[in-house]
């Protein structure tokens, strides 16, 4: 297709994706408790009411905390899996890898209520240690993609060699596996950080009624009263998005990770 | 280095905490979810526990009917809505020079990451009557007044689009980026137009990855459950909002355990066409 037409499809496509979060951006700079767009006045204040505001500085500490700490445990047990499936040779161990993937695969609701009933049927219900597991074993299929990838593209023989000269798995790992796959650690923490960060029914069906989180207390607000914060906030976790995938690419190779190998230019 | 099988008990050593954690906290509670969906619903508390089909009787109902039946429709238009959009544009990008990709592939990893209530309230905004692009034809003069555009059906398809088309876009890359650029080049050497060749080439080649990614949209589609919430009426609800409706504000476990149950099956139905259509894909 020639150029012309080119751009003009990227330009529709980018304005769709992008109307939305102009309009939502608009808002939030709204001078008064008003929703409307084209925007009444210029104000930052909206965006000072996230921290100044008790109830949505809670949200999103309780959101960050959350997401930092349910990464962590999908990262603690996507690479021990992804290491022993590289390493190993055992077909019937890639039902875990299958397991790994199933809950997000699965429509989200799903996990959800089953994570629900357990909770509920363990006693554990409310607590706010069950959302971190919940959205780790929710999440754990991102750390685990990226991983598979990042041990795919590793040289054996480099490992090899270091078997030959006498190290044991424990030392290949530290000293060899690890740094090679720095990358793909790192880029599987920030899809499962951001994703969490956004998630809202695993949150809600765990934690719902003792806790809010920053698209729990987003939905509540929708419901029982409007107020810009509501579109501060969205900018703001658009701007996450955005810092932590543009760190990604800056310092990964995104279209490969991505699963386009071929890293061209 | 050759993969060996485990010879000793400590080579199974890196498994124990993962295995240990997806079946305590995946598999167990699926297990518990499909148990609870054969209990009883006690209407004073939970349930007690028991063995009955009557949660599963209730399917054959013609509300559930409807709710399945609008559910269903509303995700293959969704998920067809995403491919037209998508299948040209992903075409175009994996053309592009590798920074417009990157700059793109940010982009829309941003917008994918979002979350279902942020995308619905951006949509409500942007289609109410206060803040809306209706405002905007007033002021174009198309418009006497704005209106307000949801809660609508065409307000549910549009967030639902806009929500699945970077997922869409993600799916298709990888294998768009793989195509073979000599076989358009070899149309285009033949005398075909740009947009000729790239549907009598590049669709056919690529039929296969097509239905794999409308059935994988279809499934993603499938998931939303808050945007027909918050921009559709109540006949725009889907299975999966029912399913909520029945767990949180009915506290009806069984049968949203039930209900729950039967969305795995036709899932698990459809990942397995997918399956299918992709081996197919690998043969051809």
């Amino acid at each position: 297709m020639n150029g012309f037409l080119q751009k003009a499809y990227f330009g529709l496509i980018g304005l769709f994706l992008s109307l939305p979060i102009i309009v939502v951006a608009g808002v939030s700079v709204n001078e008064k408790q008003d929703l409307a767009f084209p925007p009444k006045g210029f104000s930052l204040g909206w965006y000072g009411e996230i921290f100044a505001n008790v109830e949505w500085r809670n949200a999103l500490f309780a959101s960050i905390t959350l997401a930092a700490l349910s990464a962590a445990v999908a990262l603690l047990i996507a690479l021990p899996l992804a290491w022993f499936l590289w390493r190993r040779h055992a077909p019937w161990a890639n039902i875990f890898q299958l397991l790994g993937i199933a809950p997000f695969t699965l429509p989200p609701v799903i996990t959800a209520l089953g994570l629900l009933t357990f909770w509920a049927a363990t006693g554990f219900y409310g607590q706010p240690a069950t959302a971190v597991i919940s959205h780790a074993i929710f999440f754990v299929t991102l750390p685990l993609v990226t991983l598979s990838l990042g041990f795919s593209s590793i040289d054996r023989s480099l490992v090899e060699a270091a078997a030959t000269m006498g190290a044991d798995d424990r030392t290949i790992f530290r000293t060899v596996v690890l740094p090679l796959i720095l990358p793909y650690l790192i880029s599987g923490y920030a899809f499962a950080f951001v994703l969490s960060l956004n998630e809202y029914i695993v949150a809600y069906m765990t934690i719902g009624f003792t806790m809010e989180t920053l698209p729990i207390k987003i939905f509540n607000a929708l419901r029982y009263g409007y107020t810009p914060t509501m579109a501060s906030v969205t900018i703001l976790f658009v701007a996450i998005a955005a810092t932590i995938f543009g760190l990604v690419a800056r310092f990964g190779d995104l279209p490969k990770l991505l699963g386009a190998m071929s890293s061209k230019d | 280095m050759r993969r060996e099988a485990p010879q000793k008990l400590t080579d199974y050593g890196p498994l124990v905490f993962p295995a240990g954690m997806l079946i305590t906290f995946f598999v167990v509670p699926f297990a518990t979810m499909i148990a609870v969906s054969f209990f009883k619903r006690n209407p004073s508390g939970f349930y007690t526990p028991d063995f009955v089909f009557e949660n599963y009787a209730r399917f054959l109902s013609l509300f559930f009917g409807k709710v399945l039946g609008f559910s269903l429709f509303l995700a293959v238009t969704v998920a067809i809505c995403c491919i037209v959009l998508a299948v040209p544009f992903t075409y175009l990008l994996s053309r592009a020079k590798r920074r417009t990709q990157v700059l793109w592939l940010v982009a829309l990893l941003s917008i994918l990451s979002l979350s279902e209530v942020i995308i619905g309230f951006a949509w409500s905004t942007l289609f109410s009557r206060t803040a809306g692009i209706t405002n905007l034809l007033v002021m174009l003069g198309i418009l006497d007044q704005p209106v307000a555009l949801n809660p609508s059906f065409g307000a549910v398809l549009t967030a639902m689009t806009y929500q699945a088309l970077p997922y869409t876009v993600l799916v298709l890359y990888p294998a768009l980026v793989r195509l073979d650029p000599t076989l358009t080049e070899a149309a285009r050497t033949l005398g075909a137009s740009p947009i000729k060749s790239f549907f009598t080439v590049v669709v056919p080649a690529l039929r296969n990855t097509i239905v794999a990614t409308l059935i994988m949209v279809f499934i993603f589609a499938l998931g939303s459950y808050l945007l027909p919430q918050i921009l559709g009426r109540p006949q725009h609800w889907t299975l999966s909002v029912l399913i909520t409706d029945q767990a949180i504000y009915q506290s009806n476990m069984p049968f949203a355990a039930a209900m729950a149950v039967f969305l795995v099956l036709v899932t698990l139905g459809l990942v397995a066409l997918t399956v299918i259509a992709g081996r197919k894909g690998e043969a051809a």
